[in-house]
This record gives structure tokens, sequence and C-alpha cells, in this order.
């Protein structure tokens, strides 16, 4: 037998995910310089224990990590729009940051994202600094239906159709033209192939394409802004293990597409389609973990989680629309080698006996109020937490109230490990001796003995 | 009295509710008879999400049966006075804060529950909110914000309530994603509530409902 020709188990790629995390390659894909031989070390003692905490064995210590929405960037001085335009003083405030609280894992400097892209596509499904929020606020998304109620055969006979020719045009201006484009399935055969590419000579269209090109080019510049970020913080011994991030079904059609009214009415006024809708998604969702961690090289694919928490639906409602496609998206991110790193934002105590059903050893978790004793006691079982350390707390609360917070975290959701101390949901202000507080207190008191 | 409109509103039989107001306003069933009927299922399902047999699939189908019903029944009820409320609240999301589903909630809940509700958007600067209180003279002021920059644009909410003289005329609580106890204290709040219903048990208990 030629044991080299089987394909990988999901074990496998996953070991073979965090071999390739321990020794992290430069860009042109030589062994990457460590600053100096502890930065290494650091590096590698981080990713360990991650690892070990994630497959739910106690490591040396409690991980600690600080996932921000904008604090990195107030926290500088600076206001989010500076950060979203000027990508040195983004990146900058970012090492600052890092170098400052020096967590177990960052997510990177891409949480501000590039202001001047958004403008070049005319993007309205947010509003952001300069374009209908304030300069020191952080972007917010403009929920609306963006999609129609009789759109869900459309949506379900050809998704990336109807993103093209439907949903992009509602979300930016810069994508007008593609409403004129012809299905790509059409280009089938030499005869009537000429047919499909008339509308690329239509002015629309051509100007769309100028708008992309614009538009790619300004993104290109952000991710080498926040490649060089994320290289330069390696080499300091401070890994980013985020692969990018995909979403619950539910959540795709709930939050951009039909937003929170309209998905709420088609559960009662056309729930079979909306079923139907959410099982093509599905695989799309999984693709787009797997193929972000591929292109990344990390395994972590982070799954905001919105309107499955308590409140949003009743328990039947939770299991019948929400869970099944949920938890098909991680499993096949499991399967793949990749590591489901879905937030519970807000609270969601009510679904704790319906979300523990999660393979043994393979998520991780976020932990947003839900009550984290109860978490350990059932999701905990079976997953990594991460959190819950309240946005509240960190900008009113005193590092004593933190330090006592933090060590009942890790008297009882780091009990036997499967424990990272984290703030709960991603903020933008907090006192600063008050972060300090969670990661020193954590890498005093998280020692496992 | 029809019990059974009653019962196809509270029960989310959309369809059938729309078609049995059709009915009876077209068989000549006076308008207000229609509407207490519209009320007392509003009642039930109030009272449904508050046992936690109905959440927010419902209360979104309530309100558009309701907009709907009200479509059919406008155009007779036009000269019938206003309905007594329980009391006046005025609900806004703080400025520099674009959320809306919890607030439109609210406000949903508070006007099913007999309160007249006025709402002032999103992105709402204290000013406004002071403006607001001086000439509609609410009773309890809602404040929403699910960003960390809201404890403070509530704090300042609060306190220009409190410097234009008009603090001890309202109560005001707030409610939102990051909304602790510590926010309220933080901001001078007299209240926060987690969910709609905590917003109407609040009105209730400061308008003496």
């Amino acid at each position: 037998m030629d044991k080299q020709k089987a394909p990988l188990s999901a074990e496998e790629k996953l070991e073979a995910a965090f071999q390739r995390l321990l020794s992290p390659k430069d860009p042109a894909g030589n062994d990457l310089q460590f600053q100096s031989a502890e930065a290494k070390a650091n590096y590698q003692a981080s990713i360990t224990r991650i690892k070990d905490a994630i497959q739910l064995r106690e490591p040396d210590r409690v991980p600690v990590t600080v996932l921000p929405s904008m604090f990195p960037y107030l926290n500088a001085g600076m206001t989010v729009e500076e950060a979203m335009y000027d990508y040195e003083k983004c990146t900058t405030a970012f090492k600052k940051f890092v170098l400052e609280y020096r967590p177990d894992m960052h997510i990177g400097a891409s949480a501000p994202g590039p202001g001047k892209f958004y403008e070049l596509l005319d993007y309205k499904l947010y509003s952001w600094p300069g374009h209908g929020v304030a300069p020191e606020h952080c972007y917010q998304c403009n929920e609306a239906e963006y999609m129609k109620a009789d759109e869900y055969d459309l949506l379900i006979s050809d998704p990336s159709f109807y993103f093209r020719n439907f949903y992009l045009p509602r979300i930016g201006g810069a994508f007008e033209g593609f409403k004129m484009l012809a299905p790509f399935t059409s280009i089938l055969e030499m005869y009537g192939l000429a047919f499909n590419f008339v509308p690329f000579a239509l002015p629309p269209v051509q100007a769309s394409f100028q708008k992309l090109f614009e538009a790619g080019a300004e993104a290109l510049r952000w991710v080498m802004a926040m490649g060089a970020s994320d290289g330069a913080l390696t080499a300091m011994g401070f890994p980013n293990i985020i692969g990018g991030f995909t979403k619950a079904p539910f959540d795709v059609i709930g939050d951009t597409l039909r937003g929170t009214k309209g998905i709420m009415l088609d559960i009662y006024r056309r729930p079979d389609k909306l079923i139907a809708a959410l099982e093509h998604l599905t695989p799309i969702m999984i693709a787009m973990g797997v193929s972000a961690a591929q292109q990344t090289g990390n395994p972590l694919i982070f799954i905001p989680l919105h309107k499955g928490a308590d409140g949003f639906l009743s328990d039947e409602q939770f299991k019948k629309f929400y869970w099944p496609t949920l938890k098909q998206v991680m499993l096949g991110l499991i399967e793949n080698g990749c590591i489901p790193f879905p937030a519970l934002e807000g609270h969601w105590e009510s679904r704790l006996d319906v979300i523990q059903d999660v393979p043994r050893a393979t998520t991780a978790w976020m932990v947003d109020q839900s009550d984290m004793v109860k978490v350990k006691q059932t999701l905990g079982q079976n997953a990594c937490l991460i959190g819950n350390v309240s946005s509240s707390m960190l900008k009113l609360g005193t590092p004593q109230d933190v330090r006592d917070y933090a060590k009942m975290l890790i008297d009882t959701a780091g009990k036997g490990g499967g424990f990272i101390m984290s703030n709960g949901a991603f903020f933008d202000e907090a006192k600063p001796e008050n972060v300090k507080a969670m990661v020193e207190f954590t890498r005093e008191y998280g020692v496992y003995k | 009295m029809s019990q059974q409109l009653i019962d196809a509103i509270a029960d989310m039989r959309e369809d059938e509710a729309l078609a049995l107001v059709e009915e009876l306003a077209g068989s000549g069933a006076p308008p207000l008879a229609i509407l207490n009927d519209v009320k007392t299922a509003m009642d039930i399902i109030g009272q449904r999400y508050e046992e936690s047999v109905y959440f927010l699939p419902e209360l979104v189908l309530a309100g558009e049966m309701l907009n709907q019903i009200m479509e059919v029944l406008k155009p007779s009820l036009a000269e019938t006075a206003a309905e007594k409320s329980l009391g006046k609240v005025l609900i806004g999301t703080v400025k520099g804060d674009i959320h809306d589903i919890g607030k439109d909630i609210v406000g949903f809940m508070l006007k099913v529950s007999g309160f007249e509700v006025r709402d002032l958007g999103v992105d709402v600067p204290a000013p406004k909110f002071v403006e607001a209180v001086r000439e509609f003279q609410p009773q309890v002021v809602g404040l929403s914000g699910f960003l960390t920059l809201a404890f403070d644009e509530m704090k300042a909410t609060v306190a220009a309530i409190e410097k234009a003289g008009l603090r001890d005329q309202v109560k005001i609580m707030i409610g939102g994603g990051q909304i602790d106890d510590a926010v309220r204290e933080y901001t001078g709040a007299d209240a926060y509530g987690k969910d709609a219903m905590a917003a109407v048990k609040l009105a209730k208990s400061w308008v003496g409902g």
C-alpha cells in the first residue's frame, strides 16, 4: 500500500496547518527570520498554548488574547477615519497595541479596512467615517431589504448570477453595469459565444470595470500593508492565526440580503424557500472559509453569529432555521482542516443545549455576555471557549474589577484547559489599564500547575 | 366581537386575518369594534412574547398585520377620537450609532401595550432629545445604543436633559447590546432593560400602569 496517496484525514490536515504555523515562511517562501531567538520561542510557545487550548488539553498557562474593534487606533489618539485612510498610521498603531499587551494571538490590523477602497466602490451597505458616520466612530451596517421577498428562486437557482446582477448593484454604485451582464453559464460553445460578450462593449459595463480596476488596485495596496504588518509582528513573536471568515447561512440572509425584518417574515410567509436558500448557501459558506484558510495559511475561521442569539427565535425556530446549516458549515470547515471560530454575540444561554453538539476539540467559541460557567458546563465540555470580559467592564470598571472577573474565569472556564482569556465582544473604547490588567493577571495567575 | 379574527391574528394566520377584516369591514361592522378585536389580539401576542412563546418572527409579523389592517380601516376611522394612551414614551438611538432594530422592537411593543410612542430615529444628537422632551412631554425616555461609544453619548444625553431642567419630568431607560447595570450607573439613567418586554415593564412601572 502506498500510504502517501491516502487522502489526509481532517485531523491530519489540521495538524499540518499547525505545523505550518509553527514554522512560518516569508513572502518569498523561505523560513521566516525571527527578530531574535526569544521572539521565535515566544511565537512557538503561543501557538502551542493556543493549540492545546483548542484541543482541550491543559497548556502551560491560560492563553490570553485581546480582540479589539477600533480600540488600538482610538487608543493611539487617532480617529477611525484616519485608521481607515492612512494604512501606515493604522499598522503603526496596531503594532504599538500588540507590543503593549503582548497577546498570544492577534487578529491583524485589518479591522478598520481601506476607506478609499469603499469610496471607489461607492459602497452603500455600510456607513463609515466621512460617509454617514463621524470621524471618531466605527463603521456601521445599513440594514435594508437588499434582496426582495420574491427573489428567492433567483438566489437558489444561481447564487453567483443573483449576487452579480441583482445584489451587488444594490450595495455598491460601482457595480451598476453588472446588471447588464449575461450569465457566465451561457458561455458554452463556439456557436453563440459572441452574443454573451456584447455587454462588455457597453459604456455602463465598461465604467463598472474601470471602477473595479481602481478599487482592486487600492485593495492590493491595503492587503500589502496588512501583510507587511503581520509579517513584522510574526518576526517579533506575535502570531495572527485568523485565516478568514464565513457566516451562518441564516445570518447571510438575515443580515445583508433580506434583513432582520425580511427574514423574520419569511419564517412565516415562505419557510420552504428560506430553508432551500439556507441549504444552497451552506456549501458556498464552507468554500468561503476553506479558501480563505488556504490563501492565508491560517486555520482559524471566524464566524460572527447574530440572529440565533437569545430572544430572536423560539427554540423550535432555532433548531429548524438557524442551527442545521450552521452546524453543516462548521463540519465542512473541520473536514477541510479548519477550526471554526464562532462568536456568540450577545446572550446565547438558551441555545447551549443545542450548540454543544459539535465534534469534540475542533472548535473555539468567542463568548460575549452569556454566563461563562453555564457555557463551560455545556458547550465547554466539547469546545474551547474564548472570552468573556465585557466591554462594559473594560470601559467603566477598575483594574481590580477586571482581575476579580479574570480570576473567576480562570477558576471556572479555565479548569482543565480549553479556555483562552479575552474580551467578549469587539470593542472600540476601554481604559488601557483595564485591558492590561486582563492580560497581566492571566499571565501570572493563569499558569497551570 | 369576532373571536375568529382575534384567534387568526394571535395565531399568526395572516391571510385569514386580513380576509376576515375585509369581510367584516365590507359587511358594515363598526371599525372601532374591529379595532378592539385587533387590540385584544395584540395583547395576547404581547402576553405570549412575555411568556417566551413568541419571539421576533411573531412580533414582526404582528406589526405587518397591524399595518395592513390599519390600511383597510383607516378611511372609516378618520373621525374617531384618538384612544387614551397609558402614557408617552420618547425613544431614539443616540448620536453616532445607527442601529435601529432593537429600538424599533421596543417601540412596537410599547405601542401595542398602549403607550403613545414618538421615535426620533437613529443617530440622534442630545439637543434633539431635549427639544423633543420639551415639546412632546413624555413621561419616559428610552435611549438605545450598541457601541461602546454610545455609553458616552447616553451620558451626554442624560446630562443635557438634566441641564435643560427637564430631568425631574422624565424617567430614562437605556438598552442595547453591551448595556448592563454598570453602564446604567455611568450614564445616570434610571434603569436599563435587556429586551423589549423589560422596556414595557419599566414604562408601566413608572407611569402607574
